[in-house]
């Protein structure tokens, strides 16, 4: 690799529109999923994403661009402003038709693969999960279909332009672990990736946010199939919980623990 | 048997035939990613194993690791209950298992094998690495199952998982059409298969090399702690906003957790607050927990929170307001000013 040519870096962050995580999730009656005529909001993970490639930019790394992407439904362009007032520069909508399944990690990594050859970048950043399905594999997937380095549940990122490389501190089952990353890189943002939690979009950047064009493309504009291939039979409440009184005193507590074979 | 039936009404036309034209289908094969630290298999990877060997056919386990990390593995692997093979690696290339040396291997070996399934416990490693090999064989992964069950005749598996921090669980069918169904294991979800009582033939593979890896390990930091992984620890002592600063909730906290060998958790209020580092963190932005007993004190039990720890066996709540909602989902509920609580049951808890 050559030494020279210092060149901007070009940073591209997936989010995903997500039921607000303060929402109290509702199984429909004919258990084909949940509720979703509820708040929604950007899944706190890609807030954190967001968060942390403006960061990269403030913390003075030369940071030609961030471009935001979602896939999903009209009203994902909501989160796209959100991004946007919060200091990214352009964004893209890849939309899918009202009322279709949503795509699984895959197909959003085919996806966001396509994208990235259509528009190059150093750094993708994603959230370590979406706080619906759970899945976590968005980023992983990403990184082995372009080949790229990935660092996977981010605390910390550090960027050394010269050497077009990255420094990772990664959370670890029971610790940390800190990698080198050749750019280009896939990172996921773990909760702790920011120290300060992710900033709200002032007033005026709301605004500005709103003259911002949104790109919109298909999944047939990037040669993706989108169609999910598990399939889900059914969605059901998980076994209700009910409390077993209370106790008066510690006393009673000790031989309720004692009872339980707890201690 | 749920998946028969499920197979039957989903795919009346299809069960039969397909036990004609997937033979290889009625027998899985699962190649189960054994993890390691220090010398010994996780106990993560037992659960996985269990897991696994609910599918019915054999499994094969695969360790992969630094050339002087993978014998004493191997060794302890083999007499693992439930496992048929197993396939050991080891090159430096491995040392700090980074996806990006690790996946090539797993991919080449599934390419050229005839396996169906592929399982690990639902850990860091294997989260990372997974689904990276996955979307190379282009085929799906299933994240986090607490429920597993393959129907043979159809070639297809039947997962069960919790979505939404686990307000919900979805029943998720892989289809024939996936010849190669990936999934990790939710490890408190199934018990750990016997350490003892197999015997395994083992084979090693040759690894394989990466010419320009693009990611160096640096270090890694194991928390010394005596205390257990709040992760995997099977008791938790876990404070909310009430414990009213950093100080005061180490100090209120850590004899209790001491005495009761447990691991230490936060509210994401606290938290927030600064009270607690974040990896304590439980609920559905932190971790998940489902210890044998779950101690909430001054945690309020707002829905977030509950989501990382109502799977617990036993939920204790200490707090003042006798209407927190905690104390619709504690087992056992005490209404008292946690301050007087924690040192009494430290002294009684002590005897």
């Amino acid at each position: 690799m050559r030494p020279t040519a210092i060149r901007q870096l070009k940073v591209l962050v997936a989010v995903k529109r997500t039921i607000d995580y303060a929402v109290k999730i509702r199984v429909n009656p004919s258990q084909t999923g949940v509720d979703t005529n509820v708040k929604h909001s950007m899944n706190p993970f890609d807030e954190i994403a967001v968060e942390e490639a403006v960061k990269l930019r403030e913390r003075g790394v030369n940071v030609e661009s961030i471009r935001v992407i979602t896939l999903g439904q009209t009203k994902a362009s909501e989160i796209l402003r959100t991004a946007l007032a919060m200091g990214a520069d352009h964004a893209t909508h890849v939309e899918l038709p009202d009322g279709a399944d949503m795509p699984e990690p895959l197909g959003v990594a085919k996806a966001l693969a396509a994208y990235v050859k259509r528009e190059p970048v150093d750094i993708v950043i994603l959230g370590k999960q979406a706080i619906d399905d759970d899945a976590g594999q968005t980023g992983q997937m990403l990184a082995g279909l372009l080949g790229w380095s990935q660092g996977t549940f981010a605390s910390k990122l550090d960027v050394d332009e010269a050497s077009k490389t990255a420094v990772v501190v990664r959370e670890i089952d029971g610790g940390g672990e800190e990698i080198r990353c050749k750019l280009p890189l896939v990172l996921t943002t773990d909760l702790r990736c920011n120290v300060t939690v992710p900033r709200y979009a002032s007033l005026p950047n709301i605004m500005k946010a709103r003259k911002k064009p949104i790109e919109k493309l298909t999944a047939q504009d990037l040669g993706v199939d989108l169609s999910p291939r598990l399939e889900t039979i059914k969605v059901s409440e998980p076994p209700k919980r009910v409390g077993g009184g209370k106790v008066e005193n510690v006393d009673q507590l000790v031989e309720k623990l004692k009872a339980a074979g707890v201690v | 048997m749920l998946s028969l039936r499920c197979a039957a009404r989903l795919r009346p036309s299809t069960a039969t035939a397909a036990a004609r034209f997937y033979a290889s289908a009625s027998s899985p094969h699962t190649l189960l990613f054994i993890e390691h630290r220090g010398g010994a298999i996780e106990s993560g990877s037992l659960s996985a194993l269990t897991a696994a060997s609910q599918l019915g056919g054999s499994v094969t386990g695969i360790v992969v690791g630094a050339p002087d990390e993978v014998e004493p593995i191997v060794e302890s692997a083999k007499k693992l209950k439930g496992l048929s093979t197993v396939l050991h690696a080891s090159s430096p290339l491995y040392k700090a298992s980074l996806p990006e040396a690790v996946t090539p291997l797993l991919k080449q070996i599934l390419e050229s094998s005839s396996y169906t399934h592929v399982a690990a416990a639902h850990t860091t490693s294997a989260k990372s690495i997974l689904p990276r090999v996955a979307a190379l064989l282009d085929v799906p992964a299933v994240s986090d199952i607490t429920s597993v069950e393959h129907d043979a005749s159809s070639g297809a598996t039947i997962f069960t998982r919790p979505i939404y921090a686990g307000n919900a669980i979805a029943t998720v069918r892989a289809p024939e059409s996936i010849p190669l169904k990936f999934f990790t294991v939710r490890t408190t979800a199934f018990d750990a298969a016997a350490a003892e009582g197999g015997s395994a033939e083992a084979k090693a593979v040759d690894a394989v090399e990466v010419p320009d890896i693009p990611t160096e390990h640096i270090k890694t930091t194991i928390a010394k702690s005596d205390r257990p992984e709040l992760g995997v620890a099977s008791r938790v002592v876990s404070g909310g906003r009430a414990l009213k600063d950093a100080d005061t909730f180490k100090k209120t906290l850590e004899p209790l957790a001491d005495v009761l060998g447990a691991a230490i958790g936060a509210s994401r209020a606290a938290v927030d607050a600064g009270y607690a580092d974040n990896s304590l963190q439980v609920g559905q932005t932190g971790k998940v927990v489902a210890p044998e007993l779950y101690m909430a004190l001054g945690i309020s039990g707002a829905i977030q929170h509950l989501a990382g720890m109502k799977d617990s066996k036993l939920i204790v709540a200490v707090n003042k307001d006798p209407d927190a909602p905690i104390f619709q989902v504690a087992d056992v509920g005490l209404v008292a000013d946690l301050f007087e609580v924690v040192p009494e049951l430290v002294e009684k808890l002590k005897k």
